[in-house]
């Protein structure tokens, strides 16, 4: 970014096509960065305006006004209100439904009253003809005082209309407020706030009272003056109303000159698709049909990719191993880093298709009908009708998920979906599940049609759920937070999805997937790679050790070299652990070796499954699963003598995996979205604690 | 009292002066104003939240917020 660009603060309503805009405005120069302090994604995009003029766009969350009641919109008021010269905007542009102008005004009206230079773009206009929607335009932009632009942002129309605007509106930097908030309400108490400062416009004073949002550049002095006005607190909120109803009276009479809408032209399109949608019984079952259709494809799209991925790095893995010098480094890359960055990427595909769907869901406008059909439900378990969105999210990956959760404004609904969407079944936990059915479920057909192994899988998504909405119950009873549960959605025109926005929230939520689980499960990786490789004094003899002893003469070199892996994983610290371990979870019927593949599940739990191949001595590169079942399915207790993984023990892993909080890359975005390690902490132990005694009543009534 | 949470699906009723001070702000700003028409499209299926079409928004609000907004009720085959 050079000194000269203009910086652009993109806002608007939600579903005003303004995620659309600026993808036409920036296409691939984009980027997501965090805003000092907090916590919500900043998106930014570089746009060349003109030949010699480039600016900087910030995507801000969308808000139909200033006044924020969720995280996400309170970044909106932040950065209008920032005085410092680096980082406020020089130019606001305001999107705009065509179709509903009226509400969208009234937020272009507070920004005007910033007195910050503003460009309108009304959107959708395509629509125009059909809807039976006149404006006039010359006059409208003489009424509002400012640039207005007519766009249509998915067919690409006007996009340079809205870069000459926003370079002629920063050359005249001229911003007048459009309504101003005195006069009307109470002159006097207007009149007294605004002796406070001469630095900030009236709506500035007014905000920094309302919201209580005060920017670094106030005074001590200021803010105290400006919080004495916030004592009167019905006053505040009765002006609030007022202003409001001023607004919409101003806009009033500025649309009833320049905007006609002829209202037999509207189509039933809405009617008719909500009819179904929200049917008490159909719109149920399309939503379940719906989710079946979705899960169905993740499993079917992914299975290739995800072969593809996890042979490149097994085949990577083996290059580095054949043309690098031997050595610590050597085995740094080739056993921790190599397979690191694997385990991250082989979750990708899941991640994209799952968002894929998603997207496609927001984009048409059918989630607000899901989050209209389950509020009530969700309610009933201390959520939030958009409590909905993680729940099913959390089945690709809990950290997108949670993410998605800054929707939701009530704090304690929002603290509750975070707590909970963890139990949904993730695609880390699939590789775990499918081994272990494959193990001891029986590949045979229930009721002639039904495959049993797919049914238990089955079940143990149903049990994810299930126990998702119990914890939410259990939290919403005994969690003593005051938070008030507000809830307005907008159900939105359905729309046909605009291919190219649905590419980019895809690319970018697999991006911050990478980035985000990314670190903490490489770096983990490595951690792990070193317990494993490393022991106290007496691990150096071990592999000394194992090609003397008698018993391993007769094996060929390749099954030598398995067993000195193995004798040596055995004497590790890792080994050590888990030895330390095996008391408490003997109980559960586990041994050492799963007691490793438990610690080593932190950082993703399918690396449950290469661990145990490291073990049992299979080659740890080579993920033919049919290999690793086979070594599993031989190994035997040498206590009882049966088999190690027979049914009790599989079904206490299963329920083990199903409940633990195994992941330290969630716990790492628990603690960022809740700013504090209460609630990552009472995760990690609460789960494992039932995880635990779940487990342990598994084992012991089956055994 | 006459209230949103009173209509029926698919009646028409004019928001009452008198229930600014109880409607949320946040309603306010989406439209839903003293003197403005507002029609109930649809309810839950749990007889909660109510889908309601106010100054061309369509929003969804529970049965809670609307059981406060005061209106004046009239049929819509009157109009």
């Amino acid at each position: 970014m050079s000194k000269n660009d203009i910086k652009v603060a993109l806002i608007g309503n939600p579903n005003t096509g303004k995620t659309s805009l600026f993808n036409q405005l920036t296409g691939l120069n984009q980027k997501v960065g965090n805003y000092p302090g907090v916590t919500v994604d900043k998106k930014e995009g570089l746009s060349k305006l003109s030949p010699t003029q480039n600016a900087v766009i910030t995507d801000l969350p969308g808000t139909y006004s200033i006044n924020p009641t969720s995280i996400d919109e309170s970044i909106v008021l932040k950065t209008l209100l920032k005085k410092d010269i680096k980082e406020s905007p020089d130019v606001i542009l305001v999107v705009a439904d065509v179709e509903n102008l009226k509400r969208n005004l009234l937020l272009f009206s507070q920004i005007k009253d910033l007195e910050i230079p503003t460009v309108l773009a009304i959107n959708m206009v395509d629509q125009m003809n059909r809807k039976g929607i006149t404006i006039d335009l010359s006059l409208l932009k003489k009424q509002l005082n400012t640039e207005v632009v007519l766009i249509s942002a998915r067919k690409n129309e006007g996009i340079n209309d809205v870069k000459a605007a926003i370079i002629r509106c920063h050359v005249a930097a001229k911003a007048s407020p459009l309504c101003g908030v005195d006069h009307k309400i109470d002159p006097d108490y207007f009149m007294k706030l605004k002796e406070i400062s001469s630095d900030y416009s009236l709506y500035e004073l007014w905000l920094m009272v309302t919201q209580s949002n005060f920017p670094e550049t106030v005074t001590k002095e200021e803010k105290e003056k400006l919080l004495a006005f916030k004592q009167d607190v019905s006053k505040v909120k009765k002006y609030q109303h007022k202003e409001t109803i001023y607004r919409y009276q101003e806009i009033n009479k500025i649309l009833k000159k320049t905007y006609i809408i002829d209202k037999s032209k509207a189509t039933d399109l809405r009617a008719r698709l909500d009819k179904i949608f929200t049917h008490k019984i159909f719109g149920y079952v399309f939503f379940v049909f719906l989710l079946f259709i979705i899960f169905q494809s993740i499993f079917d799209w992914s299975t290739l990719p995800m072969d593809l991925i996890d042979g490149t790095f097994a085949e990577i893995s083996d290059f580095a191993k054949n043309n690098l010098p031997t050595g610590v480094l050597t085995d740094l890359i080739t056993e921790g880093i190599i397979p690191g960055i694997g385990g991250v990427l082989i979750f990708i595909p899941q991640i994209a298709i799952l968002f894929l769907f998603i997207a496609i869901l927001e984009e048409t406008g059918y989630m607000s009908r899901v989050v209209f059909l389950m509020d009530k439900i969700m309610r009933r378990f201390g959520m939030n009708g958009k409590s909905i969105v993680p729940l099913i999210s959390g089945t690709a990956c809990a950290i997108p998920a949670i993410m998605a959760t800054r929707t939701i404004p009530s704090w304690k609904e929002r603290l509750i979906t975070i707590l909970v969407t963890p139990f949904t079944t993730c695609s880390a936990r699939l590789p775990v599940y499918a081994i272990l059915i494959s193990l001891i479920i029986p590949d045979t057909k229930i009721f002639g049609f039904l495959n049993l192994q797919g049914f238990v899988l089955l079940l143990l998504y149903a049990l994810g759920f299930a126990t998702a909405i119990l914890a939410a119950y259990i939290l919403h009873k005994t969690l003593k937070i005051k938070s008030k549960s507000f809830f307005v959605v907008e159900m939105p025109n359905y729309k046909l999805p605009s291919i190219k926005n649905i590419f980019y929230e895809i690319l970018e939520k697999t991006k911050s997937f990478v980035l985000e689980a990314g670190k903490i499960i490489l770096a983990l990786s490595i951690i792990l790679w070193f317990l494993a490789s490393n022991g106290p004094s007496s691990f150096e003899n071990v592999e000394k050790n194992t090609v003397q002893n008698p018993l391993n003469q007769h094996l060929s070199e390749k099954e030598l070299q398995q067993k000195i892996a193995s004798a040596k994983l055995e004497n590790s610290y890792i080994g050590i652990l888990g030895k330390t371990i095996e008391p408490s979870i003997r109980p559960l019927g586990y041994d050492w070796k799963i007691g490793i593949a438990l610690i080593t599940s932190f950082a993703a739990r399918e690396v449950f499954v290469g661990t145990l191949a490291t073990i049992y001595s299979v080659e740890a590169d080579d993920e033919k699963t049919a290999t690793i079942k086979e070594k599993m399915a031989t190994e035997v207790n040498p206590i009882t003598g049966e088999k190690r993984f027979n049914f009790p023990v599989g079904m206490s892993l299963l329920v083990f995996y199903a409940f633990a909080m195994q992941c330290m890359a969630t716990l790492a975005i628990v603690k960022r979205e809740t700013k504090s390690w209460r609630w990552p902490l009472i995760q990690l132990f609460g789960m494992g604690f039932l995880a635990y005694i779940s487990s342990f009543i598994t084992y012991q009534i089956l055994s | 009292m006459t209230t949103i949470a009173t209509l029926q699906k698919g009646e028409i009723g004019y928001i009452s002066e008198e229930s600014l001070d109880s409607i949320p702000l946040k309603l306010l700003e989406m439209g839903c104003l003293p003197g403005a028409e507002v029609e109930l499209v649809q309810i839950a299926p749990l007889k909660d939240p109510l889908y309601i079409c106010v100054n061309g928004s369509h929003l969804a609000i529970r049965e809670e917020t609307a059981s406060k907004i005061q209106i004046l009720k009239v049929n819509s085959l009157d109009v």
